[in-house]
């Protein structure tokens, strides 16, 4: 179970999480939604441990530990993995080599064994395919050049390669057309078990048609400001966030 | 320019010398030093599975012959090994190719020892319908001073390709003077280093176009660490009747230490109308966001580091031609980051 309390996060001087409390239990799927601005990136950013998103208060364990004090890496290897809104580019090392280093040094730093080239080579394809991505496309560059809907892609091949137990997608709606969409949270779905959590940071409710979250909450000014079931989602949709907004005094 | 001459400390330039405004030479050797003793070395050097012919200069002393005719298809070892203390040596080669000849040139700077000083001069003429690969491995004391200069000719219709690999040491230069052939004659110019602790390389180079429609295009790459200096300093010249010149110059260094120092100058000097010139220079750090999307993917922050570094600095690696080469050059850089 993901437990975040009490959360505060400031970035430079702002203070974005302003005391955000979440429990997400293990095989769970929540959504997170808000208005622009409400600290929803912040939140990946802060879990997964981006250097200038440290917490300034508050505790946050997943299966019981605490990740704060730990590096991005080692929460990676924790299982933490999320899923950028805009997937950067790293130019000159291929997707494979990328993927694949990701993948043994998570597992090095986990103490389990490495993963060979060929076996890799054949975890690859099979997921590439199920994905419906060009196999050669993975010898590129990782992202380099490729288009909005093929790097949402990549991060759903990597989340089915390195088998995180804890799924963050921040927007991972965005830019992608309809038949991408589905590909990608037919993807997510694939990866729904009763040892995973996962929670879906979203602006809008088109993607929860498509992954359907067991709770919804609403972020709004750095804090969890309502939560409920999916039809709080639908509700959002028809009536805006403006009830949730600080009102002007 | 007078040449280097270790036995007369008047010609070891100072950085008052516009060209040398980066490499004090005679801050850095202030007097001749002791002539370096003859020694004894076994064939070999970083290029030795690669074959073919070898000279070899033991502590500035020919090894056998000092001067090499290409002809047919051919490589050739050229080795400068340098296994002295405190003590300076210097050596010049001369290198012909014979029309259609297509040469090979593997050239190596093996230092061992410490503080020596050592002086290179390469003479090369390249004729029309030649093709000449010359990489040029570095591999010296971080205490060591060492001057190469390289003059090359190429006539019309001949291919030149170079390439500079080098791990610095306490003040070292390669100058690479080029002088195109014009029409139908193509060049590549690069380079790369990778320094780190004091170490400092100056890498000069200067293209002179002197006939119509010749191509030149030139990369060079580097990595500076903890205090270490790298320099860079390129011209290309394209002269009044050098018309239809392509010429393109690019150089772009990784500062990843906070008192590490790259020191660019490119140049073009132009003095034809028709000509197509460009060069492109960007000095900056690792992409911070991407660091952290690979450690956020489990990849340690240090091997992020050294992946992108060497992504960065395998672009030059990749444009080496010879397969060979390449890959010793691959691998000798992985072992060095």
């Amino acid at each position: 179970m993901l437990s975040i309390s009490n959360l505060h996060v400031s970035v430079g001087d702002k203070p974005i999480l302003n005391g955000l409390t979440l429990d997400v239990p293990a095989g769970e799927v929540h959504a997170i939604m808000g208005p622009n601005g409400a600290g929803k990136s912040t939140l990946g950013y802060a879990l997964s441990g981006r250097p200038g998103y440290e917490a300034v208060d508050g505790t946050v364990e997943w299966r019981g530990e605490s990740l704060l004090d730990l590096d991005p890496a080692a929460r990676a290897a924790k299982g933490v993995f999320l899923s950028f809104q805009y997937p950067i580019e790293i130019p000159g090392v291929p997707a494979l080599t990328f993927v694949r280093t990701a993948l043994n040094a998570q597992k090095r730093a986990r103490g389990e064994e490495e993963v060979s080239a060929p076996a890799f080579l054949k975890m690859v394809k099979a997921a590439s395919a199920a994905l419906k991505m060009d196999f050669d496309m993975l010898k590129r560059p990782l992202n380099v050049g490729f288009s909005g809907g093929e790097k949402k892609r990549m991060e759903i091949l990597q989340m089915a390669l390195l088998e995180p137990s804890l799924l963050i997608l921040d927007e991972t709606d965005s830019g992608l057309d309809i038949d991408a969409l589905r590909i990608v949270s037919e993807g997510v779905n694939a990866l729904r078990s009763p040892d995973r959590a996962m929670l879906v940071i979203t602006h809008y409710q088109r993607l929860l048609d498509y992954i359907k979250p067991d709770r919804v909450h609403v972020l709004a000014a750095g804090r969890i400001v309502a939560s409920g079931g999916p039809e709080l989602a639908h509700q959002l949709e028809a009536e805006g966030y403006d009830k949730y907004l600080p009102q002007a005094a | 320019m007078t040449a280097v001459d270790l036995r007369d400390p008047s010609t070891f330039p100072s950085r008052r010398v516009e060209a040398w405004k980066y490499t004090d030479l005679a801050r850095a050797l202030r007097e001749t030093p002791p002539a370096s003793p003859a020694v004894e070395i076994a064939p070999g050097g970083p290029f030795a599975g690669l074959g073919g012919e070898e000279i070899a200069f033991a502590n500035g002393r020919a090894v056998g012959a000092d001067a090499f005719v290409a002809s047919g298809e051919q490589t050739l070892r050229l080795r400068f090994v340098s296994d002295a203390t405190g003590t300076g040596h210097s050596a010049s080669v001369r290198i012909a190719v014979k029309p259609g000849a297509k040469l090979t040139l593997l050239e190596s700077h093996e230092g061992t020892g410490a503080g020596y000083v050592a002086n290179y001069r390469i003479d090369m003429d390249v004729p029309a319908g030649a093709e000449v690969t010359r990489v040029v491995l570095i591999d010296e004391p971080g205490d060591a001073i060492s001057v190469a200069v390289a003059h090359v000719r190429t006539a019309p219709g001949a291919l030149y390709r170079q390439t500079t690999i080098t791990g610095g040491a306490k003040l070292q230069r390669q100058e690479t003077h080029l002088a195109h052939g014009g029409e139908g004659t193509e060049i590549t110019l690069d380079g790369l280093y990778a320094l780190a602790g004091e170490r400092h390389t100056d890498l000069t180079s200067v293209v002179r176009h002197g006939g119509l429609n010749g191509v030149t295009s030139q990369l060079t790459k580097g990595v500076v660490r903890d205090t270490a200096r790298g320099v860079f300093q390129g011209k290309i010249v394209v002269e009044r009747r050098a018309d239809g010149t392509d010429a393109r110059m690019g150089h772009h260094a990784l500062i990843l230490g906070e008192r590490a120092e790259v020191d660019a100058k490119p140049e073009l000097e132009i003095y034809a109308d028709d000509v197509q010139c460009a060069h492109g220079n960007t000095v900056g750090n690792l992409d911070e966001s991407a660091l952290f999307y690979m450690q956020q993917r489990g990849i340690p922050a240090d091997e992020a580091r050294a992946l992108l570094t060497q992504a960065f600095l395998f672009e030059v690696v990749d444009r080496i031609v010879h397969e060979g080469a390449r890959e010793g050059v691959r691998s000798w850089l992985t072992a060095r980051l």
